[in-house]
């Protein structure tokens, strides 16, 4: 053993000597030229169009941004002035009842999903379904929601608008929250069976706990998703041009109000549609920092 | 005393667990074969030998913690007060929280260091708010760490060091009030200060419980043990009084372990 051990040594020290030029290593060097290159292009092309979109809402947002677009409703057609009270106070009060609906459903069946997802069929198809949905598009969760809801009560109306907007949260909150409690190291939870704690503490008071920080995050970034969402709107909330706090009546909401004002002929319905426009980004962008900064949390173990 | 007599009088003690013809599978593969051990009230014994020879797998099926996972499964008695705790009636969460378990990595749960030891307790017993407080300083001061957590107790037990939070684990066993203490290379991921702590509080511990530990570290089964079993590919070489095991094994495989003449 002794004796072969430096002649090991100095024949590895050749072979490195020796592959600092050879054709492998220069062959790799040029590989790894190409992909970081690569790479740095796209990275650049998508950070320029997302600038040039965000540069361009700032600009055009700003300039409709004045005290008038935050106290008054929606103008009728031909007069000046107006804001989006009556859409920022549909868009909260639809997003909050959303809000509200998905997550307590998305969470419970997330631990669901991590507790029984590996053990039989009816999870395992959940969680395929709930794949399915996440990349539904939006537009038929709202014609969905308008034929089993909307269509029978008659009229649009705001709880149509919130169900429509849980239906596209519920699987966002689902899979993240799975995704997070797949995180908890096997270990810890064996840790809590070995003191006698019954599943379900077990999976509440220590499995969930860990990863809490996560699965607000995800509940965050999902309503950051809902709030923008215009297409399942469309057919259930509608609009409405005056101010309504009644959930049971159509409702105005930012994306919808955003949607037709931008393509109307009026210059301050169009101003009033980028201020829109730039309000929501400003709160989904809030959302975001607030999900990232003060949620942030490392996974143990 | 000569082994014989030893021998004689390791029968005589009560075995607070009682193994017999335990066999044990992960799906296909049998991992302990035919295993018969006692182990004895308020002594600790230790479980060596080299890696995958089902030391910590006996120490799973001691309470159970193998039922969490589909596939694995266990054949034979394990008679614990005089019942089979393999039988399909027996309840786990009441048989688990009688036979506790410290792992290899400290696993503080996600709370504070004084809600890391109540929860094992809140789970059994409906205690006010001053007995829990006694509980708490009583099973932190069982694994040495009161001194060091007292003024801290609302903390998180993340926010401790690996050794502190390994006793922290072992407190919230004990404060459940067990039987049995199985350890599972409690001291592996643990510094040599940490490790002399932990081994100090074995031996302070097996006054009041009985304790099984699986360790690598044969210094460390000499050092804390009473009894040690020596196993290998899944069967039971040689069981007996530590001191008779380590200096006069009867075995042949035994001594090359021990010896480091293995392999």
């Amino acid at each position: 053993m002794a004796s072969t051990n430096p002649n090991s040594i100095s024949s590895t020290a050749r072979v490195m000597d020796k592959s600092i030029n050879n054709g492998v290593y220069q062959r790799r060097l040029l590989t790894h030229r190409i992909g970081i290159t690569l790479s740095f292009l796209a990275m650049t092309i998508g950070i320029f169009f997302l600038l040039w979109i965000l540069l361009t809402l700032f600009m055009k947002g700003f300039n409709a941004f004045n005290i008038g677009m935050l106290t008054e409703s929606t103008p009728p057609p031909g007069a000046t002035g107006g804001g989006l009270l009556n859409a920022i106070v549909g868009s909260l009060l639809m997003v909050g009842v959303a809000t509200l609906i998905c997550t307590p459903i998305g969470i419970l069946a997330g631990i669901y999903l991590a507790e029984y997802g590996d053990e039989n069929w009816f999870a395992q198809l959940t969680r395929f379904v709930t794949d399915v949905m996440l990349s539904a598009p939006s537009i038929v969760i709202g014609l969905f929601v308008y034929a089993i809801f909307v269509a029978n009560m008659n009229h649009f109306s705001g709880w149509a608008g919130s169900i429509a907007i849980s239906l596209i949260a519920i699987p966002v909150i689902v899979r993240t929250t799975d995704n997070m409690l797949q995180l908890v190291p096997g270990s810890l939870r064996e840790a809590a069976f070995a003191l006698g704690a019954p599943r379900w503490k077990v999976a509440i008071l220590v499995r969930l706990r860990a990863v809490k920080a996560g699965v607000i995050t995800g509940v965050l970034l999902a309503v950051a998703r809902i709030s923008g969402e215009t297409a399942p709107l469309l057919f259930t909330a509608l609009n409405n041009q005056f101010f309504n706090a009644d959930m049971n009546k159509p409702m105005a909401n930012l994306p919808v109000v955003i949607y037709q004002f931008a393509m109307s002929p009026y210059e301050n319905w169009r101003a009033l549609a980028w201020g829109g426009a730039l309000l929501v980004t400003l709160s989904v962008l809030g959302l975001n920092i607030l999900s990232r900064t003060l949620f942030s949390q490392k996974i143990q173990g | 005393m000569p082994p014989t007599e030893q021998a004689l009088a390791h029968d005589a003690l009560p075995a607070a667990l009682q193994i017999s013809n335990l066999n044990f599978y992960y799906g296909a593969t049998k991992s302990l074969k035919n295993i018969n051990l006692s182990i004895k009230d308020k002594k600790v014994t230790a479980f060596i030998g080299p890696s995958g020879c089902g030391k910590s797998t006996l120490l799973r099926t001691l309470n159970r913690m193998y039922d969490l996972y589909p596939g694995q499964r266990a054949e034979g008695k394990i008679e614990y007060k005089g019942k089979n705790i393999l039988d399909a009636d027996q309840d786990i969460n009441m048989l688990r929280a009688k036979i506790g378990m410290v792992f290899q990595k400290p696993t503080p749960f996600p709370m504070s260091i004084y809600d890391n030891i109540a929860f094992g307790v809140r789970l059994y017993e409906n205690l006010s708010k001053g007995e829990m407080n006694e509980r708490v300083e009583w099973a932190l001061n069982k694994a040495a760490l009161w001194g060091e957590v007292k003024d801290k107790l609302n903390k998180s037990g993340l926010s401790l060091s690996g050794g502190q939070q390994q006793r922290l684990c072992i407190a919230r066993g004990v404060a459940v009030k067990p039987d049995v203490l199985l350890l599972d290379e409690p001291t592996s991921a643990l510094d040599p200060i940490s490790t002399a702590k932990i081994e100090e509080l074995i031996n302070e511990l097996k006054d009041d419980y009985t304790i099984a530990i699986v360790t690598h570290n044969m210094q460390q089964a000499a050092r804390c043990s009473d009894y040690t079993a020596y196993m290998y590919l899944g069967e039971l070489v040689e069981a007996g009084v530590t001191d008779q095991v380590f200096m006069n094994p009867v075995k042949k495989e035994t001594q090359d372990y021990i010896t480091g003449r293995f392999g």
